[in-house]
């Protein structure tokens, strides 16, 4: 399990967020999803061997939220 | 192409409408209004579209949907309104939010991005994922400190703003800490790296914050089921209303107001705003529960040492009875080597400010918790501590000693009996200055309504008394060991009271924890106290502490504020649809004017500032003297 957290552009409307957590959380390879809403960030843990990190980034954007800033830890 | 472009195309386009309509141009009027319609409504259905692709529910799907169906009506001037509004307004809420959040964001900025490392005599610049523990770093003035870490050569004078919130500069010298995120103000100095990356106390601040914003107030819970109810409901009328009156506009009206907008946001954009303000300020508030506790808050208790005073004591007596004072204080000091205790940490530097040589060590030693110590010394039998390890040792204190001893405390020092061989030797009088601005601190909390200011401490009575009489301070409590504080914490709680507890998180951990709202101070750099704390200040200044619940108070009244407004508008929406006053394009101009009404109020707490709050920088700047041994 590694740790992914993604820098989205503003976020403006708070049902947007369930949006990502809800189709993360229904991904196979990531576990608890988590926006915050305020900060403009996704935070998640995912398993390298299923999913790679560009992987689940490409699912955010495929939402409608364009991705400024990556970082794996 | 970007929202705000989007926003003036389609707006020239709607008044392009509005002149063919004047000059009676119907076919150019609704090409104009079909285009501007187009333009602005491409972005939220193509986001619709993306939500529906990946199974997800979407409001910008409600507002397609009502588009295309007022076209499909021939309400053309609706259509183009409405996506207009939409797409207006949530580019003015995104900027208005950034507002709310911009107190993290100044800090966000202020993160180190590079730094100069000396390795082999050579400094080279290296952004700060190249840098690890351990590291040397060289920092000039005006740079940025990119670690955590240890000064090992030169001085500076620090602007520590960015961790404590406080902006006159700290000198700072070797073996000294300094933060990432602080600033060299002038000097220089070379550093060695302890905690880099995420693990810099700056980097948990700012990740505290982001958490912080997130937790949620119970007002928020609360709108937040409002919502989950209200969204499906007022879908499932539209369905109704087409059904069983085929009335479509009324249906898509529904449509438009079913977005829950103002109702979602108004309680996160006042809590948001409230901590950025904390924060800026170096007051860490955890989160919505956290800000609506504080402002409830009605009594306050602290921990005495290192909150009320400055937690930095020092002998200002030696009584001794037949014995030299050094020869007494040696014996103390060679006792007490080895114990962690604050007291003995006191006496043992002060037996190294009169240089006196420190030889043996004690063979047997015997720490009595809250109370004292026994040690075997050089095949003496010493005692030091307070009276009640005298009294269980039974070691006589005879009248004239006593005498001395309340003399002392109560002129303020904390006094410790040293016996050898079961005879007090003498009495030592440790003193810890209380803060300056104490009294003003404790003065404001009355008139936030804090109703009871208690002090604990495990100090003995008389000294106690002493330091609560020049506060203020209402009731003391003393000689209280850590569980006896806790007790005390939970005894007030099952009064009805709402308790604040101050201290310095880490001797007081478990009373903190306890008490509705635990406030850690003072506390930059100790990881354990940042993390149990539910507010961490982090200068050591009392005034935080009032200006702390005056903001909290703020926040809570600014939510309130918005959370009626948010509801009210939701109720007087639905009844003008009902009487059809309402439809489409003005639902969703009123949607969107109380999504900006409530970030706007919201907005107000960024700049708000405690006007009783004029004491906090009168104080000088303390400035350390280096004691060269």
């Amino acid at each position: 399990m590694k740790k992914l957290e993604l820098t989205l552009e503003t976020l403006s409307c708070p049902s947007c967020v369930k949006r990502i957590e809800g189709t993360l959380n229904k991904t196979a390879g990531i576990k608890n999803p988590r926006v915050l809403f305020h900060a403009n960030k996704v935070k998640t843990q995912f398993d390298e061997s299923v999913i790679s990190a560009a992987e689940v980034a490409t699912i955010v954007e495929k939402l409608g939220f364009p991705i400024t800033h990556k970082k794996i830890a | 192409m970007k929202k705000i472009q989007l926003v003036w195309i389609s707006g020239l386009l709607l008044l392009l409408a509005l002149i063919c309509h004047i000059f009676d141009f119907t076919l150019w009027k609704n090409n104009a209004l079909l285009l501007a319609t187009i333009i602005a409504g491409a972005t939220t259905a193509k986001t619709a579209f993306q939500a529906v692709r990946m199974k997800a529910f979407s409001i910008e799907l409600l507002v397609t949907i009502a588009v295309i169906g007022a076209l499909f009506i021939g309400e053309y001037v609706e259509a183009a309104a409405v996506t207009f509004l939409f797409l207006f307004g949530s580019y003015l809420e995104a900027r208005s939010l950034e507002k709310t959040r911009a107190s993290l964001q100044t800090l966000l900025d202020m993160s180190p991005l590079e730094a100069t490392v000396i390795k082999d005599g050579e400094k080279t610049i290296l952004p700060i994922e190249e840098i690890h523990e351990g590291d040397i770093l060289a920092i000039q003035s005006g740079e940025k400190v990119a670690v955590d870490g240890k000064i090992i050569s030169g001085q500076a004078s620090m602007n520590e703003a960015t961790i404590t919130g406080e902006s006159v500069p700290k000198n700072k010298t070797t073996e000294d800490y300094v933060f990432s995120g602080t600033i060299i103000d002038q000097g220089y100095i070379e550093i060695i790296a302890e905690k880099v990356g995420d693990d810099t106390t700056f980097a948990k601040i700012i990740e505290l914050v982001e958490e912080a914003q997130e937790t949620k107030a119970k007002t928020q819970k609360f709108l937040e089921k409002f919502a989950n109810i209200y969204t499906p409901s007022i879908i499932l009328l539209s369905l109704f209303v087409l059904i069983f009156t085929k009335n479509i506009e009324l249906t898509l009206t529904f449509l438009v107001i079913a977005c829950p907008g103002a109702l979602v946001i108004s309680a996160p954009v006042s809590l948001v705003a409230g901590i950025g303000n904390g924060a800026r300020k170096g007051t860490l508030i955890k989160g919505g529960e956290v800000m609506e506790n504080l402002a409830k808050v009605d009594v306050v208790v602290f921990d005495k040492t290192g909150t009320l005073t400055e937690g930095k004591p020092s002998i200002t007596n030696i009584q001794t009875y037949g014995i030299e004072e050094n020869t007494l204080l040696k014996i103390a000091a060679e006792a007490e080597i080895i114990s962690e205790h604050h007291l003995g940490r006191t006496i043992v530097q002060e037996a190294k400010i009169r240089h006196i040589p420190l030889e043996k060590e004690p063979s047997h030693f015997d720490i009595v918790k809250g109370h004292g110590l026994h040690a075997l010394l050089d095949g003496q039998h010493v005692v030091i501590g307070n009276r009640q390890l005298l009294r269980d040792q039974q070691i006589n204190i005879n009248t004239p000693m006593e005498n001395d001893a309340v003399q002392l405390e109560k002129a303020g020092n904390t006094v410790i009996f040293v016996a050898i061989d079961k005879t007090v030797k003498g009495i030592i009088s440790i003193k810890d200055k209380v803060k300056l601005e104490a009294k003003t601190a404790i003065e404001r909390l009355k008139h936030y309504g804090i109703k009871q200011t208690i002090m604990l401490t495990g100090d003995n009575q008389h000294t106690a008394e002493q330091v609560a009489t020049q506060l203020h301070i209402d009731t003391v409590h003393a000689e209280m060991l850590p569980e006896d504080k806790v007790l005390f914490v939970k005894q007030l709680k099952e009064k009805g009271y709402r308790v604040a507890m101050v201290g310095d998180g880490i001797n007081d951990a478990p009373a903190l924890a306890l008490a509705d709202v635990g406030l850690a101070m003072g506390i930059a750099g100790t990881d354990v106290a940042m993390e149990t704390a539910d507010v961490v200040l982090m200068n050591d200044q009392l005034q935080a502490i009032p200006s702390a619940i005056s903001l909290a108070k703020a926040t809570v009244k600014n939510m309130q504020q918005n959370m009626f407004f948010a509801v009210g508008t939701v109720i007087l929406l639905l009844i003008g649809v009902l009487l059809g006053k309402v439809f489409l394009a003005s639902g969703m101009l009123i949607h969107e004017l109380s999504v900006l009404a409530v970030v706007l109020n919201a907005l107000r707490l960024i700049r708000f500032n405690d006007k009783r709050n004029k004491h906090i920088h009168t104080a000088p700047p303390i400035i350390e003297v280096q004691s060269n041994e």
